[in-house]
């Protein structure tokens, strides 16, 4: 068996003082019998190690999809990243072939989805599925898998994990499962870690639970998180920075305290305002009027124009490029200074 | 109290479960709701609120008259629903109507729009004359907020915000004076779930709706709601107006459900009380004795097991509340 460690080390350009991950103006387009719908449209981000990247916005932003254009994991065809880069300490992962590719995947990128009883195989116990991990990329024996498989579900915090080591995923609740797939993800101790919506599907109070895991896992091994929500909350609760997505686009990057403090984009001021808010007794709430835009025909200029109240023609004309506001601020408006009232 | 319209008394819903296939033997039942009394005023919003399994969805279902109750009342001014059978329960249910939580399952696809907002007047047909219908449906449409003009599209030619609309006006049609609104926001995105309760508030002071607003978001719940009643395990631990609950909390599952609402303001952060519960819901076909919170309750002693607390004004809760040891707690700051 190769090491594999050593294997992902030697890649060509790898370089440990480039970001730990970076994503360069990322284009992924579907081609469907309904026409081309562009789900990202240059998007950029980076993430250094320890560190919480909230990727913020409602559904058909393309925050899923950039997501699954990092782990190579996108649907092709229909989908195809046309354009940009995914850097890995400055090895660009889209131009790697797809058996490196995969060394990278789980030992260094790792992913977690949703869904966990539908990311989990229905007919294998769950101690099988991740001793084959261990297997398969390290290979361990049978025995020592099995033993590392319940060292790690005790990480989880999965009570009397020896003994549910060869329980079927359909055996757990929610939120065991939702911790089997982290323990799955961080198996391999991946410096990256992408949730897509880990928390979504759960209730509060376990949703509690798994954010405090996610966090403490995080601290200890001091990982890259890229945590994809649209849960404002959430993002208030653990996020360093925030990109806010809308229409393929990252139109608002921010350190959290200034996005909630003072959000530069309409879109992000509009999102903050129509949340009813728990500890507060709100009236009415401020809704955004009408709907994003089908991504098949984004309108040209701003994608937020026809439901901005700061719009205005050149709105309608031009795409607003992405100002640097401040160190580690950008937004993507023609507005900014209206929208921050300076 | 004349102004309540809806009134559950001591409602009971137990589903059997049951073993073999030839001979059927009853192995048990999952108690879904056990137990459960309120009372809804008129133009008023009663929000419930608990996490999945506790037994909201059912207890809608109870007062709208889709299952029918093992034990309980419930009266609508006054008169019993319960034993109501053909042709006067139909009459019955005019006045208490519901909207469902997916407006993409609760559509049919394979009727227009028109279709379904004017099929309540199928079944009640001395509502509206049929020449009239098309006009009437068209109203609703305009009432809630669509194009009147859409009358014969299919549902998939809306967004989920517009067929939830959709769902509203369907509801909206027999010209109810209860709504009972299970999860009608939840599968929406937050922009489009602000229109639509902006949507139901309106609806609210034009006709003098009532609402049972069921949710497991506290924030919308908060939002929306007069009184609020919290559910764990089939029954009502505590209730109160919105400030009693989320304000002064003195049932520990409240406080716990309100301490893992993340609130979303990063200042709030690690400044909050956090009661982080431990394990799962427990089954509700085998709910542990006495209280039924105290398998994942911090302060259960044994008189929980033993006797399970009733849900009532205490010497330090001056709202109704359902523990031993009910004491007010601020989680929220």
């Amino acid at each position: 068996m190769t090491d594999i460690k050593a294997e992902v080390d030697a890649l060509p350009g790898l370089d440990p003082r480039a970001p730990l991950l970076q994503v360069a103006d990322l284009h992924v387009e579907f081609r469907t019998r309904d026409g081309v719908a562009k789900a990202v449209n240059g998007v950029n981000f980076w993430l250094h190690p320890g560190e919480t990247l909230a990727i913020l916005g409602e559904s058909g932003c393309g925050k899923s999809v950039t997501a699954q254009a990092i782990m190579g994991i996108l649907d092709t065809p229909p989908g195809h990243v046309t354009r940009g880069q995914v850097l890995y300490r400055g090895v660009d992962l889209l131009r790697l072939p797809e058996k490196k590719r995969r060394r990278v995947r789980a030992n260094r990128i790792a992913m977690i989805f949703q869904d966990a009883l539908s990311a989990l195989n229905p007919v294998y116990p769950i101690g099988f599925q991740l001793g084959e991990l261990f297997r398969k990329h390290r290979g361990m024996s049978r025995h020592d898998a099995k033993r590392r498989s319940i060292e790690l579900l005790d990480q989880v915090r999965i009570p009397a994990a020896r003994d549910r080591i060869n329980d079927y995923p359909h055996q757990f609740s929610g939120g065991m499962r939702q911790r089997v797939m982290i323990a799955m993800a961080l198996a391999l101790d991946p410096e990256v870690l992408i949730a897509d919506e880990p928390t979504t599907a759960l209730d509060v109070t376990v949703q509690a639970q798994i954010m405090s895991l996610l966090a403490e896992l995080q601290r200890q091994r001091n990982m890259g998180l890229v945590l994809i929500t649209h849960d404002m909350g959430v993002v208030a609760d653990v996020a360093d920075r925030i990109s806010v997505m809308y229409a393929g686009r990252v139109v608002e990057e921010a350190p959290v305290y200034d996005i909630y403090a003072r959000p530069a984009h309409p879109y992000t001021r509009a999102l903050l305002e129509s949340i009813p808010r728990l500890d507060r007794k709100g009236r009415q709430l401020n809704a955004i009027s009408g709907l994003p835009p089908a991504l098949t025909e984004l309108p040209p200029g701003c994608s937020f124009g026809p439901r901005c109240g700061y719009a205005r023609d050149v709105c309608r004309r031009e795409a607003p490029p992405a100002y640097q506001i401040a160190p580690h601020r950008v937004a993507s408006c023609h507005f900014i200074r209206e929208v921050l009232g300076v | 109290m004349s102004d309540v319209v809806l009134e559950a008394r001591h409602l009971v819903k137990h589903f059997p479960i049951t073993k073999g296939v030839v001979v059927r033997s009853r192995v048990g039942a999952v108690r879904a709701v056990d137990g459960v009394s309120l009372n809804l005023r008129r133009g008023e919003t009663l929000g419930i609120v608990g996490e999945s399994g506790c037994g909201k969805s059912t207890l809608a279902k109870l007062l709208v008259g889709l299952e029918r109750p093992n034990s309980g009342s419930i009266t609508v001014h006054g008169q019993e629903m319960t034993r109501l059978k053909g042709a006067a329960l139909r009459r019955a249910r005019r006045n208490i109507q519901m909207v469902l939580q997916d407006p993409y399952t609760s559509l049919n696809p394979r009727m227009t729009v028109g279709d379904i907002i004017g099929e309540p007047y199928e079944i009640h047909r001395d509502v509206v004359p049929r020449q009239g219908r098309r006009h009437v449906v068209q109203e609703l449409l305009e009432v809630v907020g669509l194009n009147p003009d859409h009358i014969n599209r299919y549902p998939h030619q809306f967004s989920g915000g517009q067929r939830q609309r959709i769902g509203i006006a369907r509801a909206l049609a027999l010209r109810p004076e209860i709504i009972v609104c299970d999860e009608p926001v939840s599968a929406l995105d937050v922009s489009i779930q602000a229109q639509v309760i902006n949507l139901l508030g309106r609806l609210q002071r034009d006709f003098q709706l009532s609402y049972v607003f069921i949710a497991h978001d506290l924030s919308v719940v908060r939002h929306i709601s007069d009184r609020i009643a919290v559910m764990y395990l089939g029954k009502v631990v505590e209730t109160g107006n919105d400030v009693a609950i989320y304000d002064q909390p003195t049932h520990p599952y409240t406080q716990a459900l309100l301490s893992a609402v993340p609130v979303p303001d990063p200042r709030l952060r690690g400044r909050r009380a956090h009661l982080v519960l431990d394990g799962d819901v427990p089954s509700p076909a085998d709910p542990p004795s006495g209280c039924r919170f105290r398998t994942r309750c911090w302060m259960a002693q044994e008189v929980c097991a033993q006797h399970e607390p009733l849900l009532e004004i205490r010497q330090r809760s001056p709202h109704p509340s359902a523990c031993h040891f009910a004491q007010m707690r601020a989680v929220l700051r």
